[in-house]
């Protein structure tokens, strides 16, 4: 353990281009922000990588960026969503996450506190997963050149041997299920960031949903053929990507969706579709029929799947189209989204 | 969510459905165009066509206040913001609108021009407030909606002595565009027409009167028709019966909101800060007269046509685009060999296709799954 004269100002410093350049300063960040905010051996031992034993035969592997803005919204930050987002991919894998890396780019002037209370988030998430941050990296951009903080997590996790998800598995016929309520992380970060000038009591759904789809493979496994979290573009970005993979189509039932009112209300004010707003804490399942209502009584005793509900079936369809019944009655489309709805929403 | 449900209702959709297919005469058909863009929006995303008899025909409108734009006078408002040292001030549907040099605000953002979305004109003062030694220039666009906010934050303006602070205004007024449609054919507007679902929110602020006069000249009957689905079916069947009935006058349906006399207020600030532009070129509809707004002689000192003597170019649609067919209800967007071919809401050519209100991104966006694999495929009526 390396041992320094002075700690970090933790309450009252700020990043500077020191804390990047891979000298003294970056060491003391290391030390006194990450290491006890991430709390394991293999980080600690401060090497350039850490070192362990494969713990399955098959393996999940999955990466992604964070550059939310705001850092801070009610129901999470970016911290967890960096830890949480990644895990989730690995799940949909049907993985059970156990190592993650992470790296930093941080702007000049970044409060340390703000940083603290970031990694602080990162580990309690990656700890309540029973995963660990074992390696990571920190670089300093110059002020203006980034906003805060941008985040990329990697994530290792255990695949079961006889797991096997994948985009291009869903056949005419097969049951939709969507573990809850839309839109709640999107709205969050939305209200968060503009001045809108109303709050509407939503917190995003950041969670992490491995226990939740180590739970419904347990009760339906081969049956199900994949699972995916609708994250940027929402619903109806997750159903058109799998109806490409799979060569399908989709007939949903909008009255089945389940959506938060309050939800509701705040995409309707500013002219949003649920369909298309983030979520980061829902998934969806395409499952053989036949096992679908075990499925949702499974996923329904998960407080993550509470709200669980069959929305759709995939059809055969050479347009690749997702189509909607909608509540009132009539038909339509629920396509991708054009352009960008909300930037910089995870 | 009250009040947003509620007229959203399947069970309240299927009885009135009932009641339109019970009104409809046997062997008539009916063509009623829809004027906004927000019944374009909701008829489309709420299928209401699904609970429509074959026998009633929906036209899309014109009334779509980013499809109607010249397109020249945005490259105009693009070049200011690239040549000048202005922050351009602008509604995000505008962002993504092609010009003809294939630029749009998104591109113009990205290469370095100070472009910003704000969803109020108020916004854009606060903008111009906060950097007194830069200018900035709000792009106003809209019907008589979303005037009277221009209006309002011109005033602001005078008020605080914002020195800094100009518009470019493009509002446009619903009577004249109507008057435009319904002279477009020798016979009396598109094909067939019977009449028309009037807008809901610019009656909001105009109140009924300003379409008596509308429904006179030209024997069309006129239902102000609200913007939710149950709105749209209702109008539908005051307009059928009116036909039936062989009436032409004004109707309500949107009573909720719309009064006979309109928004006092909102109308006094808009009277105030504007006067009627001789010329202005709509997109789809041509050269209509006195169908649009300029700021009057009272505070031009806030146009910025006239601060950075702006001029519009003319910029043509390309030939192949029925945009303009479509915004008259000529042509369906369907009928457009551009639609969905190397037109649609990610490389939009024409301008019905940009905005989610116009008709064309509508029935792409919702409605596409209703197209027979082997639709006509028709030329631009101006192409032939």
């Amino acid at each position: 353990m390396i041992v320094f004269d002075r700690k970090l100002d933790v309450a009252r410093g700020r990043i500077d281009l020191s804390h990047g350049a891979g000298g003294r300063a970056t060491t003391r960040l290391a030390h006194d922000i990450f290491y006890p905010a991430f709390a394991n051996d293999l980080l600690a031992a401060g090497n350039d990588q850490a070192v362990f034993a494969s713990p399955a035969a098959r393996l999940a592997m999955s990466t992604d960026s964070y550059v939310v803005s705001p850092l801070f919204f009610p129901g999470g930050d970016i911290g967890a969503l960096a830890v949480n987002g990644t895990i989730n991919d690995l799940a949909m894998g049907g993985a059970q996450p156990l190592y993650l890396s992470a790296s930093f780019i941080i702007e000049e002037g970044f409060p340390f506190a703000d940083l603290r209370l970031i990694a602080e988030s990162m580990g309690a998430a990656a700890r309540a997963a029973g995963a660990m941050i074992v390696t990571g990296d920190t670089k300093v951009v110059e002020r203006g050149k980034a906003d805060g903080v941008f985040i990329t997590t990697t994530g290792v996790g255990a695949v079961a041997p006889e797991v096997e998800l994948s985009g291009e598995r869903a056949r005419p016929g097969d049951c939709v299920i969507l573990s809850g309520g839309l839109g709640e992380h999107g709205v969050a970060v939305m209200i968060a960031r503009q001045n809108l000038g109303f709050g509407a009591g939503i917190a995003s759904d950041c969670a992490a949903l491995h226990e939740l789809t180590a739970s419904m493979i347990a009760v339906a496994g081969p049956s199900i053929r994949l699972m995916r979290d609708p994250t940027r573009g929402g619903l109806a970005a997750t159903l058109n990507e799998i109806a490409q993979q799979s060569q399908v189509g989709f007939k949903i039932s909008e009255a089945e969706i389940p959506v938060k009112p309050a939800v509701a209300a705040v995409c309707e004010l500013l002219g949003l579709d649920p369909l298309n707003v983030a979520n980061e804490g829902k998934l969806v399942a395409i499952v053989d029929p036949v096992a679908a209502p075990a499925l949702i009584e499974a996923m329904r005793a998960h407080p993550l799947g509470q709200d669980a509900a069959a929305i759709g079936t995939v059809i055969e369809d050479r347009h690749r189209y997702v189509q909607m019944e909608t509540k009132f009655g009539g038909r339509r489309i629920v396509d991708w989204l054009s352009g960008e709805q909300l930037p910089r929403i995870c | 969510m009250k009040h947003v449900d509620d007229y959203r209702d399947g069970d309240l959709a299927r009885s009135l459905a009932r009641l339109i297919a019970d009104t409809v005469l046997p062997g008539r058909s009916y063509a009623f165009m829809e004027f906004c863009g927000g019944h374009t929006h909701a008829i489309s995303r709420y299928g209401v066509e699904d609970l429509l008899p074959a026998s009633i025909r929906l036209i899309h409108g014109p009334g779509c206040p980013v499809c109607v734009l010249p397109v020249g006078r945005l490259a105009a408002a693009i070049d200011l913001a690239r040549m000048q040292p202005v922050t351009l001030c602008v509604y995000g549907d505008l962002m993504r609108v092609p010009t003809a040099r294939g630029q749009s605000l998104l591109t113009a953002k990205a290469d370095g021009a100070d472009v910003r979305m704000v969803y109020s004109p108020l916004d854009a003062a606060r903008v111009a407030e906060q950097n007194p030694a830069r200018e900035t220039v709000f792009f106003a666009i809209g019907f008589e909606t979303t005037a009277p906010a221009t209006a309002q934050t011109i005033l602001y303006a005078a008020r605080k002595g914002l020195g800094n602070f100009s518009v470019i205004c493009n509002h446009v007024l619903t009577p004249p565009a109507i008057d435009a449609i319904m002279a477009t054919s020798t016979d009396g507007g598109p094909p067939g027409l019977d009449g028309f679902l009037g807008p809901a929110h610019v009656a909001t602020v105009t109140g009924i009167t300003p379409f008596q006069s509308v429904a006179a000249r030209h024997s069309k009957p006129v239902v102000i028709a609200g913007f939710e689905p149950l709105d749209v079916l209702q109008a539908i069947l005051m307009l059928t019966h009116q036909i039936n009935d062989g009436r032409a006058v004004v109707e309500n349906q949107y009573r909720r909101a719309v009064t006979a006399s309109g928004n006092r207020l909102a109308q006094e600030a808009t009277a105030k800060v504007f006067a009627l532009r001789e010329r202005f070129d709509w997109r789809g509809l041509g050269v209509v007269a006195n169908g649009a707004l300029r700021l009057n002689e009272n505070y031009d000192r806030f146009d910025a046509e006239k601060r950075f003597a702006l001029s519009t170019p003319t910029m043509s649609d390309n030939p192949a685009c029925a945009c303009a067919d479509v915004l008259r209800g000529a042509r369906k967007p369907a009928e457009c060999r551009l639609f969905g071919t190397v037109c649609t809401p990610e490389t939009p050519i024409g301008s019905c296709m940009v905005s989610s209100e116009g008709a064309c991104a509508a029935h792409w966006t919702y409605g596409r799954f209703r197209d027979p694999a082997d639709r006509p495929r028709l030329e631009p009526a101006g192409a032939a």
